[in-house]
């Protein structure tokens, strides 16, 4: 076995028996699916409490037409017991809330004068839900008033779904487009933690050898770069392993979890929306929808998006990780690495902003378009970028920039690695880094 | 200065030579960290290395072990330029020295040892053997961390020796060993001069010097000012000085007499009769046994013994005149 081969394997197997790998490979997809089915539970409880709320209509000009009892709000007049009354019987806990509609002159004014009484302060989709009760009705007596047609209004409904085509003749929707998003996305955040989990991690076994000082002996038999290549790659290895037993625990455990709960997984995307959304969302999901949105979801670039993610995972890794382990080479302990670690967070953190707020916008502007070829943000920008097709000269010019910077950011800071794990006392500066840099052999 | 020494090394066979280091700069930036050093180190020898900290020792075990390279000058290993895969024919124990805490005994030997160019079956039949003769074999599954110091360095000088390196370097390597464990290092060390090692010894702890090294060589601020065969070395700086004790009736007048014949010096040094104790140094080309006769002419002679430099005062005399 080569030398490099023996370190990589070493780091590999150092990292892959931490504890700390095994419970954050095995738990945390199992923790991540047990919480979101608990968030499903919960809320589904939560909406079995039905809330029992009363209207004194002073104006006289709602029925109980306008007040239909939904799953989780049943309405009841209470018109002929008055305000002060039924106030009385909403302190007392007989009832949610009293909606109170005066008498007023004006629509308008009405509109304004309507108000709710409950001891607890009510929530944003009870409120919401009252509103466009209220509303709607107010809407449709103005219309009457105006001698217009309710009937007529309507029939003149009508929704349009504009469909996106582009000239690879790829049909898109604003479904598949928040696909997309969504997609990209979770790719770019997913890398991210990636980089920096692993990233610290090759820092951390840097600093390591440092303090336990084995790194001279070491490298009194493999050259240091060899060493810092080793554990690059082993730490990289043990992280797309990680990414790979992730995969296929999520998918095994929702299964399970959805056999288990009975919880499908439209309805624990669906259950974050209020209710009335909801709704919306639930009549968009009928069969033909779901059909579609399979159909859609099987016309990502699924290869294409697998690939690129690996590719754009070791780029990123290799980039940052030279860098993570050039820190941990320069100082003698964790709490050395901080004004260290600044400048290496910021491009990936300034990567995910721009991811989340450009590409959403704007996939192809010239933001997301910079910072999808700039090496440091490349790697989460056009992960993000990616779903929603990118031209293969971009994407050739990211790739190949990415290239060769981090066999240059490789070279670079295996000079100050080489120098740094035989240093020990003085924190060093920039100024230190740099001579380092410099130094001959 | 003693380069007749260096001369009549490197007149001999350079095979005989199994380290050759010829003019040797290393700089860090403006720092000089070995100012044209070259040195000669016979096959089969314990070479001492001394010098103050910071003398550049370091910095020349680090050239041989290719951990840095020299700005200018050749370093020549058994009689070839020094290569990369010589690595294999070293082993190193730096003075700052440890091992991976978290990692088994027996599997962190092994993976030194490939590192060092064994195969995995060769490295676990030499393992066995040292584990054996350290009668530490109960250890192979434990993890440094539960380990003691003292039992640490035993491990510790297993992997650098197991890959029977035709050089060894050891610095500093009685740091951390207790009187005992020192003691069967130093055994060990000897044994493998004995089985045909070369062995580097760098210290600044002169009486270990005394009792291992055949030759010496000592590095003053990046500079070597002094190389060659102990003995020859100790011969060098000598003095001619003798330390005498007599006991005399009369020893104010015998003081008076040897003072007109020598340079003479006060002397601490403990007799079991009391007399006069002094330092008598010879001029070039006197004979002791001039002064034995004029001594026993005074009274009773109790103690005449020739003032050989030791290690320790070899090193001091060297820097202070360097510096």
């Amino acid at each position: 076995m080569s030398k490099l081969k023996l370190i990589i394997h070493r780091e590999f197997i150092a990292k892959v028996r931490n504890k700390s790998f095994l419970i954050m490979t095995f738990l945390s997809p199992v923790l991540m699916v047990v919480m979101g089915a608990l968030v499903v539970f919960l809320m589904k409880k939560n909406d079995e409490k039905v809330k029992e709320i009363v209207y004194v209509d002073a104006s006289g000009l709602f029925t109980k037409e306008n007040f239909k009892d939904s799953k989780t709000v049943k309405y009841q007049d209470y018109t002929a017991l008055g305000l002060t009354e039924t106030k009385k019987k909403v302190e007392k806990g007989d009832f949610y809330g009293v909606l109170y509609i005066p008498k007023k002159d004006s629509l308008e004014l009405l509109a304004k004068s309507i108000a709710f009484y409950s001891i607890d302060s009510p929530g944003m989709s009870l409120m919401d839900g009252l509103e466009t009760r209220v509303e709607t009705h107010l809407r449709n007596l103005k219309l009457t008033h105006f001698e217009i047609d309710l009937m007529q209004i309507k029939a003149s409904e009508i929704a349009s779904d504009i469909k996106m085509f582009n000239f690879s003749g790829e049909e898109s929707s604003k479904l598949i487009n928040g696909l997309k998003i969504a997609v990209g996305a979770i790719a770019g955040y997913l890398l991210m933690m990636f980089v920096m989990i692993y990233g610290t991690s090759v820092m951390r076994s840097v600093i390591e050898e440092k303090t336990s000082r084995i790194v001279e002996i070491i490298v009194s038999s493999v050259k240091p770069f060899q060493l810092m290549l080793g554990k690059i790659i082993g730490n990289a290895s043990a992280g797309l392993l990680q990414f790979f037993i992730w995969g296929i625990l999520l998918f095994v455990i929702s299964i399970i979890a959805s056999a288990v709960f009975g919880i499908d997984m439209v309805e624990m995307q669906a259950s974050k929306i209020p209710e009335d959304q909801l709704n919306a969302a639930k009549e968009a999901v009928n069969p033909d929808k779901l059909q579609l949105i399979l159909q859609e979801i099987s016309r990502l670039p699924i290869l294409k998006l697998f690939v690129l993610f690996i590719f754009y995972f070791l780029g990123g890794f290799f980039l940052y990780s030279s860098l993570f382990a050039a820190v941990g080479a320069a100082v003698d302990n964790e709490t050395d690495t901080q004004q260290f670690m600044l400048p290496i967070m910021a491009p990936l953190i300034l990567g995910v902003y721009v991811g989340f707020a450009t590409v959403i916008n704007d996939p192809h502007g010239p933001i997301a378009t910079i910072c999808s070829i700039i090496p440091f943000t490349s790697p989460i920008v056009m992960l993000m970028r990616v779903p929603f097709g990118v031209s293969w000269y971009e994407l050739a010019i990211s790739m190949a920039l990415l290239i060769v910077t981090f066999v240059f950011m490789v070279w670079l800071t295996a000079k100050i690695y080489r120098v740094g794990i035989l240093m020990y006392g003085k924190k060093p500066t920039y100024k230190d880094l740099y001579k380092w840099i410099k130094y001959k052999g | 200065m003693y380069g007749e020494y260096v001369s009549k090394k490197s007149n001999e066979k350079t095979m005989n030579n199994l380290l050759e280091i010829k003019n040797v700069v290393k700089t860090y930036g403006d720092f000089t960290a070995l100012n044209n050093v070259s040195l000669t180190i016979p096959r089969g020898s314990v070479f001492g290395l001394l010098g103050p900290n910071g003398a550049g020792k370091t910095s020349l075990i680090r050239i041989i072990n290719q951990i840095t390279m020299q700005d200018t000058g050749d370093v020549y290993f058994d009689g070839k330029l020094l290569a990369p895969n010589d690595v294999e024919h070293i082993g190193y124990m730096p003075e700052e020295r440890g091992l991976y805490k978290s990692m088994k005994v027996g599997e962190q030997a092994l993976y030194l040892a490939q590192l060092k160019g064994l195969s995995k079956s060769e490295a676990k039949k030499r393992l066995k053997y040292w584990f054996d003769k350290f009668d530490i074999s109960a250890w192979w599954d434990k993890k440094i961390e539960e380990l003691s110091k003292g039992m640490a360095q035993k491990v510790q000088f297993i992997v650098t020796v197991m890959h029977k390196p035709k050089l060894l370097i050891f610095d500093e390597p009685f740091s951390g060993f207790d009187p005992i464990n020192a003691q069967l290092i130093a055994k060990e060390i000897l044994q493998l001069r004995d089985e045909g090692a070369t062995i580097i010894f760098s210290t600044h702890r002169m009486e270990s010097v005394e009792e291992m090294c055949d030759y010496i060589a000592l590095i003053d601020q990046s500079n070597k000012i002094v190389e060659g065969k102990l003995d020859d070395i100790k011969r060098a700086f000598r003095t001619n000085t003798f330390q005498v004790g007599i006991a005399t009736t009369n020893p104010r007048e015998v003081e008076a007499k040897l003072k007109q014949l020598y340079a003479v010096s006060p002397a601490d040094f403990r007799i079991i009769n009391e007399g006069l104790k002094l330092n008598v140094t010879l001029k070039k080309g006197e004979n002791p046994n001039d002064l034995l006769s004029f001594l026993t002419s005074q009274g009773q002679v109790q103690h005449f013994v020739e003032l050989v430099p030791d290690a320790n005062e070899i090193f001091m005399q060297a820097v202070n005149k360097n510096s």
